[in-house]
């Protein structure tokens, strides 16, 4: 049974919870907001209500479960082991069950979870954002009218040709040490392409073979974590059929979330399917985040030209807490030649991002990245570098709006900055 | 009918923002940090911001004779905050602020909602330290800690909250606003009301702001985790430490159980053959602290033990995260955690931590046991699973006998968690009825319409109410 089924699946990890209250130490809505149904040991109270029918399932209560980030902090410093993420979705999607999505969010996901039909639709969005959005600089822009977005946000503009449309499906190198395929995500092929090219070129320049499979399309995961499983299940079987047909050593993701999706939803959600599961766990197996692969090959400084920057590192709170890339990052940061580490105080601590929650709770959303700002601010950084496309676009959202001068950058962008051409 | 318009006039005084009706929020108040304990949704919750407003909600409760249960974070361990008869839950939260820090009389100046964390971290920067740090320090309020006169891991050299509180500012059940103590270190005017508040569980007043004494950080410390293969060789180690007239600040113990289930789980490194191992700190003047780390040593030697020192922070922390792992590690081996803190006096551990060990045999219970030796204050731990009820009635039965063999060597049913709902039934075995009677005539003469945290520490009968 996953914890796609219902909350039934979740019984042991409720019974686990000793209501502690440790979690109130780490949770950053719940420092917003200082009430306990905002903090992971409410949210286990309510669902084991739920599970014991004493609590309807109101929308009420689905919006206390939509109130939580999903960033692990929680579960990482729970004294009892509490999966509090697998809690939350399993009440999301037992909710979703029986309340069903609200109106937009189901016209959303039920786009992302048609490929052509939704890489249509970007790329007719990406000829008329114009209309909707006026440009502010190069790479950001904002809304004209309140289209579902708040007025003061700064957005990346769609790009004119989505990354995977830019280049070819494979990429050989002379000699390839090892082959890859690359799992772009969303943000990277139609906001991001430069991230997309930076990897590739990383890649190649390590002697790498990289195949970028044509028909990916969204992970998903925006979809599994709001609760709506059965409109995931097909892009989940979609990928596993793409990605166990393609001969590679490793399946590389740029995105924490992504990483997520492949590594342990995939597993979770076909788990029962026939013909799936062991699979799913296959290909989930071969899930690496690039810094992961990249700090796994023999490194060599003579491909780096020293760059005379004073960084510091922002941890995306799946990439680190849910795929365990903490160091990764920081050593390859740390290995480019004139580059100066400037560390956060708190590096974990959520963005605030948090996907469709800033669409949703764009002022919660605000609030918690108004912190990452400050402590941004204290290290005197002249560049912020992260490994999730979704950090970096409330990020620079944020930096933006309170007239701050850093810029945010991919990890892999950073070091292919540094890769010498000459 | 009455909470409604109860509701209505609680709304009117404190605005929208700090009144919380929904059926979802107010389950999320209706429990704290406790096992085993009925749970009890209130009918409101508030969230004043000021002092004024905790008067005002104090004369609505009176109007309407609802009960207020004042609450900080919830994570006290005796069912202190659990509305048990409906009514108001009054959270302090919203008053979290450090009014005051007064490097010159070495004081501070706190609203309830301060967390203990933040006042010390306020505080660093001057050189000071706050010294309680109950296991809740990163999450518990100055006000619930001050109500709950919480412990921690220093109690041995620094003392408990009590010792550390030299003002408060209290609302009583009649809502009028009194002051006691101040920043003077000498106070001798009229009763001692401000340790009489100190650990009244919410049962007297709500504690409205809090002055508390600070002292200058120690220079230097040095750290040491000793093993012992025999109990007595740990407990007689603690008994030899003080005879040198050595007081440190940390001396804890963890039994076998404890010892096996951490290396299990955490692997840390600790040997699983000892009985028992003791993570002992000493600090201050630099001189002074390596005279007593060598004291110490000699110590343990003399009584059949090995022992590691600390070298650098690195290695302390080390040393540390074997004693933090305890209850992490013993709360992962069954679903449910029940965290006991029967007290003895300090030469009594070893007849303790053995008197414990037999009642886990005899009740067939897995029971660690961890805690502060150096002030004979232990957390005999039973792991259990809620859904066995004829193993939690064994557990009723093991926590019994738990409190009378702590009575039985002269120690206290309670060292740091405090009565509430979870011991009430037990004080007479200590105090006896009329040590219980002086208790109920306290609580009549400051809340006679019994408004403030009803049904905890004790209950007052029909009439007397």
């Amino acid at each position: 049974m996953s914890i796609f089924d219902g909350l039934a699946a979740v019984e042991e990890e409720i019974l686990k919870c000793m209501k502690c209250g440790n979690c109130q130490a780490v949770c950053p809505l719940y420092q917003e907001s200082r009430r306990e149904p905002a903090v992971a040991r409410g949210k286990i109270r309510l669902a084991a209500a739920v599970l014991e029918g004493k609590l309807e399932p109101t929308a009420g209560l689905a919006e206390r479960f939509a109130l939580c980030l999903t960033c692990l902090a929680c579960v990482a410093s729970c004294p009892s082991g509490v999966k509090v993420d697998r809690i939350i979705l399993a009440a999301r999607t037992a909710l979703t069950q029986r309340k069903g999505l609200p109106f937009i969010k189901k016209t959303v996901f039920t786009g992302l979870s048609r490929p052509r039909l939704f890489d249509l639709g970007v790329k007719t969005a990406a000829r008329i954002q114009g209309l909707l959005f006026k440009h502010i600089e190069p790479g950001k822009m904002q809304p004209r009218f309140p289209i579902g977005l708040e007025l003061r946000r700064i957005l990346p503009p769609l790009a004119p040709v989505p990354f995977r449309d830019q280049v070819a499906e494979k990429h050989t190198v002379e000699r390839p040490v090892a082959t890859v395929a690359f799992f772009t995500g969303c943000m990277t092929n139609y906001l991001y392409p430069g991230i997309g090219q930076a990897a590739l070129r990383v890649l190649k320049a390590h002697g790498v073979d990289v195949i970028i499979p044509r028909l990916q399309h969204c992970c998903g995961a925006p979809i599994l974590y709001n609760g709506a499983a059965d409109m995931a299940l097909e892009m989940a079987r979609s990928h596993v059929d793409l990605f166990s047909g393609v001969q590679a050593d490793a399946i590389i993701t740029v995105c924490g979330t992504c990483g997520e999706a492949f590594k342990h939803l995939y597993p979770e959600l076909l788990e029962d399917i026939s013909g799936y599961g062991k699979r799913a766990r296959e290909v989930a197996a071969k899930i690496l985040d690039i810094t992961q692969f990249l700090h796994r090959l023999p490194f060599d400084p003579k491909l780096f030209k020293a760059l005379e920057l004073a960084v510091t590192y922002h941890q995306p709170c799946h990439l680190g807490r849910g795929l365990g890339v903490a160091q990764e990052p920081l050593s390859i940061i740390r290995s480019i030649p004139g580059v100066n580490y400037l560390p956060l105080k708190e590096p974990a601590r959520c963005c605030g991002n948090a996907g469709s929650f800033s669409l949703t709770h764009y002022d919660l959303s605000y609030q918690i990245l108004t912190r990452k700002l400050k402590d941004i601010e204290g290290t005197g950084a002249q560049l912020v570098v992260t490994g999730c496309p979704a950090c970096r676009m409330h990020l620079t959202d944020g930096l933006t709006q309170e007239q701050m001068p850093q810029n945010v950058v991919h990890t892999v962008e950073l070091l292919a900055r540094s890769l010498d051409e000459e | 009918m009455f909470v409604a318009q109860a509701i209505a006039a609680l709304r009117r005084e404190l605005g929208e923002e700090n009144v919380i009706t929904s059926p979802e929020d107010l389950l999320c108040y209706s429990y704290d940090a406790t096992a085993d304990l009925p749970e009890q949704k209130p009918d409101v919750v508030v969230t004043p911001e000021n002092v004024d407003q905790v008067v005002k909600v104090v004369k609505i409760a009176r109007q309407f004779r609802l009960p207020i249960y004042p609450r900080g974070s919830g994570t006290n361990l005796s069912g202190g905050t659990v509305p048990i008869k409906g009514g108001i839950v009054l959270s302090t939260l919203k008053m979290n602020r450090i009014l005051e820090i007064d490097p010159s009389n070495l004081t501070a100046t706190v609203q309830p909602g301060v967390i203990i964390q933040d006042l010390n971290n306020a505080v660093a920067p001057y050189g000071l330290i706050y010294p309680p740090d109950p296991g809740t320090v990163a999450t518990a309020t100055m006000g619930g800690s001050v109500a709950e006169c919480s412990g921690g891991l220093r109690g041995l050299k620094y003392g408990v909250t009590r010792h550390y509180v030299m003002g408060l500012e209290v609302v009583l059940a009649g809502g009028e606003v009194i002051r006691y103590g101040g920043k003077t270190v000498k106070n001798v005017t009229g009763y001692d009301l401000v340790r009489l508040f100190t650990g009244s569980e919410g049962t007297l007043g709500i504690i409205t702001e809090i002055i508390v004494r600070l002292i200058p950080a120690p220079q230097a410390r040095e750290t040491m985790l000793a093993g012992f293969s025999r109990l007595a060789g740990a407990g007689n180690a603690v008994a030899d430490i003080i005879g040198q007239k050595v007081i440190p600040a940390t001396l804890e113990i963890m039994d076998r159980v404890t010892v096996e289930t951490v290396e299990n789980f955490a692997h840390v490194g600790l040997p699983t053959d000892v009985a028992a191992i003791l993570l002992i700190e000493v600090d201050g003047i630099p001189e002074v602290v390596k005279s007593e780390a060598a004291a110490v040593r000699q110590v343990i030697a003399k009584n059949g033990g090995w022992v590691k020192t600390a070298e650098n922070d690195e290695e302390r922390e080390k040393l540390w995260n074997a004693r933090r792992a305890a209850l992490p590690a013993l709360a992962r081996r069954k679903p449910t955690t029940i965290l006991e803190d029967a007290t003895v006096p300090r030469s009594k551990i070893t007849d303790m931590l053995l008197a414990v060990e037999d009642i886990g045999r005899r009740y067939n219970l897995v029971i660690g046991t961890f805690g502060h030796a150096g002030d004979g204050n232990l957390h005999p731990t039973i792991l259990a699973d809620a859904r066995n009820e004829e193993e939690m009635e064994r557990v009723r039965q093991a926590v019994e006998e738990i409190f009378r063999a702590a009575l039985s060597l002269g120690g206290t049913l309670s060292g740091e968690h405090g009565i509430g709902i979870a011991k009430k039934q037990f004080l007479p075995w200590e105090m006896g009825n009329s040590g219980v009677q002086v208790l109920k005539k306290i609580k009549q003469a400051l809340d006679p319409d019994n408004l403030l945290n009803p049904g905890k520490i004790v209950d007052l009968e029909e009439g007397q109410a």
